[in-house]
């Protein structure tokens, strides 16, 4: 049966009787015949091959073998010299030019610091004036220029193009439209570049119908028309905080960027308590700003309060007789007992009060140079005038009118991004297609250059010559410090081309300055220095006062009317980190911690508690059935917020921000950028839809939606919890009157019933060592002068190549940051009554509730900052734990970290106090995972090859630079001779870069060294000095000028 | 000719003086060899040998004898202006002391040079006396010598020590066989021993047979358990062993591309190592040589003079040198830059890891510690080579022997004084100065 039984696998074999061509295929794997025989038969060619089965097998097993054995060896390194080597270029040693930054938004004069041939640090130019000094920002800048996401030539509609098609298609153009009626703009950000505005006087001069619209993302276009209607010059002026005894602050973020920045090194002067004197100030604000967390007393408002406070100082010290006030609203009494005795405070400190005013109105910027001229303050110095903004609001808005009737024949811009910065960004892109030429200057293809005819690719700031005259008469230089990366040219450049100047642009600006500027001065002396003060008298003080027009001469109507109750005031603010947003490719700023939500990686809604829990839009911090605050993990959360204005909706999470006026929500620019920046810095959202008619108060509809939007907030808890010791503060009086032992008493420990002091050898874990031999390193950090500015963060980042780690890890609390500056909010209206409250607990509910309520922050509350890194213990705990002893002390007061060494067991971080100590949890350097600038070979240029670059598994912290103090204690070696004084003063990267002088660094060994004087100051005071770690970090006391007890 | 073959001539000429019998034989020949050399040199009154020295110094890095470089090629120059020109002596020291004076003058044969040597001017010299100048022209009237074949004498002295390495093995390979035979030898004196016992009849009592050993060994217990334990120490050695060379590199010899002998260079010319690393007095990198260094000297040395072996001859070494050309991109025919250049990827042979810092100029200029200590002799390198392992041992080591160098060092002053009255020494070691501590190579 079986037999007869038959599968058949497709039809030809069914039907396979008497198929031949079947059969054939079925017992045949090859179609056609495969040639063995015939190959195998050619017996001459056989044995003609010079390669034999045989010797197959032997090449196949020798390449095995010796692939196998050249996997074992290491890599081949190659070093490749010059051919011919610039004489000032020696590896390994560092060149430091000076150079001015100024990108519209941050202007400073710098020192750049060059490791063959590649920037890599931002430095403190010390023949500078400090309000020239570098903030955050400006340190984080020299990443943009290892930007991956920069064009690297220029292009028309998009396509590449040769730069002279480029510029042959362009003046082409110009010169068609200008014989035409329509308009040629140049729409730049503020330039204050005596250069670069001769050029376009020069363009100006060639062609017809040129108009010139400057134009500042982040408008002070009120603040310059005050200034400019009253002293004639379209500046703003200058303020030196140093002597002021009384500073009022009406809504002014002056220790930001209020006017240009540059303020906060004068007012941390004037902060520090010598010869018990100390300046006050007193600050009305609605958002909490690094201003009001400084100040000595906070007064949280809204702007038309503020208005009414203002017109209060001004009425009591100029009469009431020019000003018409028509008010819908009143100041309370609280408010107006604050008022009143601040005017009398002003009084009392005659020339030595200053008031200030951010209000965005003309009118009140009047009020505020008036009475500034009015009491003679000493602070207030009109006659320096600064160029640090110089926009006009009213410009811009009727260039967008002109655009889109189609008169504008051709746009160039430089250095602005209208199609971000705009609320009518919309409106303004639409009208740009309108335009027939459009330029657009970029480094990046962002939100405006996409939609340009033409895009040159410009130069980053390292790679341009320019020049700067920031305050008037103080001339600043620009020079290239690298050769251009990209196929790049910068605006001035352009310029120079299309008015048919044949010269190059470094010529031009030097003819310049000899005409004009250099007073028979040496050009080269300039350029080395970076900085040129014109010796000039022709503008003094007295003299600009006595030429003021009075603005306020006539009755003046002030009115203010009260807004629909149901909207929230919204302040639209710069964070320290991002800015105007021109850097938000930039890693270090997004991952830079805003120094008082901390968060990171975001912008956000900040509402007070009080508005929150009206809106329904507060999380509990602890929650069985509902979304709570805080994840498992510490992660932070808050509910996202839809803000209406007119027809304009944006979705913003919400943050808690004690000290937030309530009524007013605050919302930070710089953030939700679409087009330019790679997909991980499209964070937040884009505050600038809602800046209508350039006002940053914005009144708006807040309403809460149901989701959660997850934050990466560095410090979560706010409070300081009573614990006084921590940072250690007092009020002027107390610090003027009292002993030592009152406002800074040392620890004590029992021994045998004896309190002692824990600075006695007698209640040492640990032997004591001799520490007067050679160096000695101390570092001391005063919380005085600290403003909170970050400066140092960024600087500590370049320094010592501290990797990024992206927004989920930060929410791991897995930062790397080196360097932190702790916030901390006071739960009472003052840390002292913090500290009063835990000392009055007793028995187990009053702790239980009391301490409850102090993990809360108050609604107003005090607000101290404390930058920590690691403390360099001379009796560090980590050290005793190491089981591998990678971690250890060094001779000159250093806790080494030898990474080699290290096998990241992590007992030190967990037996570290100060939590300083940082782990890597990934290889964050060429790991595509952490896609910042360690992971393409553009971004590594700005690794300091000094510093080793970690691996994974290991941990690190601050070194106290070693590598610098190391490389100036060989100078002194190669030079024969001792360590000059004060020359370890900015080794340290963050003391380098602290403009404020809050930060000294140096050797307490050093016979009359500032350190030295410092650590014995007896204002200073060790962190957590009950442990006995004995740190080599010194705090000094925080002094608070209030006139109530702290 | 050169000064060696001269002397070697006169010193003949002397003793065929004194010798009859020689000058019979030798005389002619002799004295046709004096003439022809010396003619011209009593002619010019000048000493060739003092003219060489006065060459080598003033001349030597523009002009050759027989080669155009910067300036003309001056074999039988004063011959040649004569012959050709019509200049005489008295030309030829205005030019060489003042030549941009006799141009200005509009001497037509000064201004023809000029043009042709791309109006660079030479240096003046007005400082050589008559004399001087006529020793120089008394070397370049000398005849070309072609060089006797030096290479052959050196090949023969290199053998030697190929045959140092041969006979040890011979020497081995003698006592191997020796011994063989010996033992041989030893088994069959036995095997005859046995075979006579056996004829006299002579009882040999036969052992007992008992455990083989091997198996009473592995049957012990406690023997097999001191093996294992041994046997695992020692492979436990041998891999630490084998993993301590992980990485190290020592004698890490690999091939440039361009083959740059330290010999010739730092050994046979005594080239100091900083002129051309000059970067380790001052940073932390020795630095490699730009190749406008090399062109310091190879602007005029085009050609290897020196001794040569027969892997390392002559056209090997000028083919080397013309590489360096290519990078540079040195045109020698036009003797000038064409702009063309290759720069040179040599392969790097010390290599620290990155987590370790160290800074030539602390040891170079601070420590004044010979180059040759860590690099070793250089300067019979052939072929460059790692001669120290590199490891943290080897750099502690020298920490813990080598004194602090204070001399001339005010920065040592107070810690010196300080620190030797501490550890109560004369003088510190670079470890007491802090030298072990970890964050002064690792951060």
């Amino acid at each position: 049966m079986s037999k007869n039984k038959k599968y058949w696998k497709n039809l030809a074999e069914l039907n396979s009787d008497n198929n031949d061509v079947f059969d054939k295929l079925q017992n045949k794997e090859f179609v056609e015949e495969i040639p063995v025989d015939e190959f195998l038969s050619d017996k001459d060619n056989l044995t003609d091959s010079s390669t034999s089965r045989r010797d197959f097998l032997k090449y196949i097993g020798f390449s095995t073998a010796a692939a196998t054995l050249a996997a074992c060896e290491g890599p081949v390194v190659k070093s490749i010299p010059y051919v011919v080597q610039p004489k000032e270029i020696i590896p390994g040693v560092a060149n430091y030019y000076a150079t001015t930054i100024g990108n519209g938004y941050d202007f400073a004069n710098i020192l750049i610091k060059n490791r063959e041939g590649r920037p890599i640090k931002v430095e403190k130019n010390k023949l500078a004036p400090d309000s020239m000094a570098a903030n955050a920002r400006v340190h984080a800048s020299i990443l943009d220029l290892y930007d991956n996401a920069r064009l690297a030539q220029p292009t028309k509609t998009n396509m590449p193009i040769s730069w002279f098609g480029f510029e042959y298609e362009t003046k082409a153009k110009l010169d068609e439209i200008s014989r035409t009626s329509k308009e040629i703009v140049l729409l730049t950000q503020t330039l204050a570049s005596p250069s670069t505005l001769k050029l376009i006087r020069d363009f100006k001069a060639k062609y017809n119908n040129v108009k010139h619209v400057i134009y500042d993302a982040i408008s002070e276009s009120k603040a310059l028309d005050a200034f400019e209607s009253r002293y004639g010059t379209r500046g703003l002026a200058n303020y030196d905080f140093s002597n002021s005894e009384l500073i009022v602050s009406v809504g002014a973020d002056f220790l930001g960027d209020w006017q240009g920045g540059g303020f906060d090194c004068s007012y941390a002067k004037g902060r520090i308590p010598d010869n018990g004197k100390m300046s006050r100030h007193i600050q009305f604000e609605s958002n909490m700003t690094l201003s009001g967390a400084n100040a000595d007393h906070r007064v949280p408002l809204k702007l038309n309060e503020q208005k009414l406070v203002l017109l209060e100082i001004y009425k009591s010290l100029l009469g009431s007789n020019n000003i018409n006030i028509k008010s819908d609203i009143s100041i309370s009494d609280k408010i107006n007992k604050i008022v009143k005795q601040t005017i009398a405070e002003i009084k009392s400190s005659k020339q030595g009060a200053v008031i200030i005013s951010g209000i965005k109105d003309e009118k009140y910027q009047s009020l505020v140079l008036e009475i500034n001229e009015k009491i003679k303050s000493k602070s207030f110095l009109p006659h320096q005038i600064i160029f640090k903004r110089n926009g006009k609001d009213e410009d811009v808005t009727s260039l967008i009118k002109t655009m889109s009737r189609g008169n504008v024949g051709a746009i160039i811009m430089s250095g602005v991004n209208p199609g971000y910065t705009l609320s009518s960004s919309k409106e303004f892109l639409d009208a740009l297609e309108k335009v027939d030429l459009s330029i657009c200057f970029s480094t990046k293809s962002d939100e405006t250059a996409s939609k340009t005819n033409y895009v040159a690719a410009s130069n980053h700031y390292l790679e341009s010559w320019g020049d700067y005259e920031l305050t008037h008469n103080e001339y600043s230089l620009t020079q290239p410090v690298i050769k251009t990366l990209f196929d790049t040219k910068q605006f001035e450049e352009l310029l120079l081309k299309w008015t048919d100047n044949k010269s190059n642009l470094h010529d031009y600006i030097k003819s310049n300055w000899i005409q004009n500027i250099l007073n028979n001065a040496s050009w080269k002396k300039a350029l080395h220095d970076g900085i040129f003060v014109k010796k000039s008298s022709k503008l003094s003080k007295n003299r600009i006062i006595s030429r003021a027009s009075n603005f306020i001469h006539s009755n003046q109507t002030f009115k203010i009317v009260n807004h629909d109750e149901n909207k929230y005031e919204l302040n639209l603010y710069p964070k320290t980190g991002m800015g105007d947003g021109q850097h938000a490719n930039n890693p270090w700023l997004q991952e830079f911690p805003d120094p008082l939500t901390r968060a990171t990686w975001d912008n956000y809604l900040t509402i007070s508690e009080y508005d929150a829990k009206e809106l329904g839009l507060f999380l509990e911090p602890s929650t069985f059935f509902n979304q709570s605050s805080n994840d498992a993990n510490g992660g932070l959360n808050g509910k996202y917020a839809k803000i209406n204005l007119g027809n304009k909706t944006i979705m913003a999470p919400v943050i808690i921000q004690p000290g937030q006026a309530r009524g007013t929500v605050g919302l930070a620019f710089g953030y939700g950028r679409t087009k330019g920046v790679k997909n991980e810095m499209m964070t937040g959202v884009n505050a600038y839809h809602l800046y209508s008619d350039f006002n940053p108060v914005q009144h708006v509809e807040i309403i809460s939606t149901d989701e959660i939007h997850e934050f990466a907030c560095i410090q979560l808890q706010n409070t300081l919890m009573g614990r006084g010791d921590i940072i250690k503060e007092t009020s002027l009086d107390v610090f003027n009157k009292e002993s030592v032992e009152v406002w800074n008493s040392q620890a004590v420990v029992s021994l045998n019933h004896i309190e002692t002091p824990v600075s006695s050898p007698d209640v040492d874990l640990w032997q004591e060592f001799d520490r007067s031999i050679g160096h000695h390193f101390n570092l001391s950090i005063d919380l005085n002068a600290c403003t909170g500015c970050g400066a140092c963060v960024i600087a500590c980042h370049a320094e010592n190549n501290v990797p990024v780690v992206g927004k989920s890890e930060i929410r791991k609390s897995r930062d790397m940051h080196w360097l932190r500056i702790d916030r901390y909010y006071s739960s009472e209206d003052s840390f002292y009554q913090d500290d009063q409250k835990k000392d009055n607990i007793s028995g187990l509910g009053s702790s239980l509730s009391s301490f409850g309520e102090l993990e809360n922050p108050s609604e107003n509350p005090q607000v101290a900052f404390q930058p920590i890194m690691c403390q360099h213990c001379n009796h560090a705990p980590c050290e005793t734990v190491c089981p591998v002893a990678a971690t250890s002390h060094g001779r000159q007061g250093q806790n080494h970290m030898a990474y080699n060494r290290c096998v990241g067991t992590r007992y030190c971080a967990n037996n570290c106090p100060y939590k300083v100590r940082r782990f890597n949890w990934f290889l964050y350097n060429g790991n595509d995972e952490f896609d910042y600038h360690m992971n393409n070979d553009l971004g590594r240029m700005v690794i300091n090859p000094d510093v080793t670059v970690r691996s994974r598994g290991v941990m690190e912290k601050c070194s106290f630079c070693i590598q610098n103090t190391q490389a100036v204690i060989l100078k002194a070696k190669l030079e024969g001779r001792q360590v000059a004084k004060g020359e370890f003063n900015d080794t340290c990267a963050c003391a380098s870069a602290c403009s404020s002088g809050a930060m000294r660094f140096g050797d307490i060994n050093e016979e009359g060294s500032e350190i030295a004087k410092l650590k014995d100051n007896k204002r200073a005071y060790h962190l957590l000095d009950a442990v006995g770690t004995k740190p080599n970090v010194v705090y000094q006391v925080k002094v608070r000028n209030t006139k109530n007890k702290v | 000719m050169d000064q060696k073959e001269l002397r070697r001539q006169f010193s003949l000429f002397k003793s065929s003086r004194l010798s009859n019998l020689k000058t019979k034989i030798f005389g002619p020949l002799l004295l046709a060899l004096f003439f022809t050399s010396t003619i011209t040199i009593f002619a010019q009154d000048g000493d060739p040998f003092a003219g060489k020295a006065l060459f080598n110094t003033n001349c030597a890095s523009c002009h050759k004898l027989d080669r155009k470089m910067t300036g003309p090629a001056l074999r039988n120059v004063e011959t040649r202006l004569l012959e050709d020109e019509g200049l005489d002596r008295e030309w030829l020291y205005a030019w060489i002391r003042n030549s941009s004076a006799l141009i200005k003058s509009g001497d037509a044969y000064a201004n023809k040079i000029y043009e042709e040597y791309n109006k660079s001017a030479m240096t003046a010299y007005p400082q050589l006396t008559d004399s001087d100048l006529n020793n120089i022209l008394a070397y370049t009237a000398q005849e070309k010598v072609v060089p006797v074949a030096v290479a052959a004498a050196t090949q023969v002295s290199n053998v030697p020590s190929n045959d140092l390495g041969l006979s040890d093995q011979i020497i081995l390979g003698v006592f191997a066989i020796l011994f063989l035979l010996l033992s041989i030898g030893l088994v069959l004196v036995a095997k005859t021993l046995k075979n006579l016992a056996e004829l006299k009849g002579v009882k040999i009592e036969e052992k007992k047979k008992g455990k083989p050993i091997w198996k009473a060994y592995l049957e012990n217990q406690f023997l097999m358990l001191c093996t294992a334990v041994i046997f695992l120490l020692v492979s436990a050695y041998g891999f630490y062993g084998w993993t301590m060379q992980v990485g190290v590199n020592q004698g890490y010899m690999p091939v440039q591309p361009i083959h740059y002998s330290h010999k010739i260079h730092s050994g046979d010319n005594k080239i100091d190592c900083n002129y051309c690393h000059s970067s380790a007095r001052v940073s932390k990198h020795s630095g490699i040589p730009s190749l406008n260094i090399c062109m310091n000297c190879h602007k005029s040395i085009y050609e290897y003079n020196g001794e040569t072996t027969e892997e390392y001859s002559k056209e090997f070494y000028d083919g080397e040198i013309k590489k360096l050309y290519k990078a540079v991109g040195w045109d020698d025919e036009a003797q000038e830059y064409t702009g063309v250049t290759y720069p040179v990827k040599w392969v790097r042979i010390h290599n620290l890891p990155d987590f370790a810092y160290f800074n030539h100029s602390q040891h170079v200029s601070v420590a004044g510690i010979d180059c040759q200590t860590c690099h070793g002799p250089v300067e019979e390198m052939e072929i460059m080579y790692q001669h120290s392992p590199l490891t943290m041992g080897w750099c502690i080591n020298c920490h813990r022997e080598t004194n602090v160098n204070i001399k001339d060092n005010e920065y040592y002053d107070r810690i010196h004084k300080e620190l030797s009255k501490k550890y109560g020494v004369e003088e510190l070691t670079a470890a007491q100065m802090g030298g072990l501590e970890c964050g002064k190579c690792h951060y």
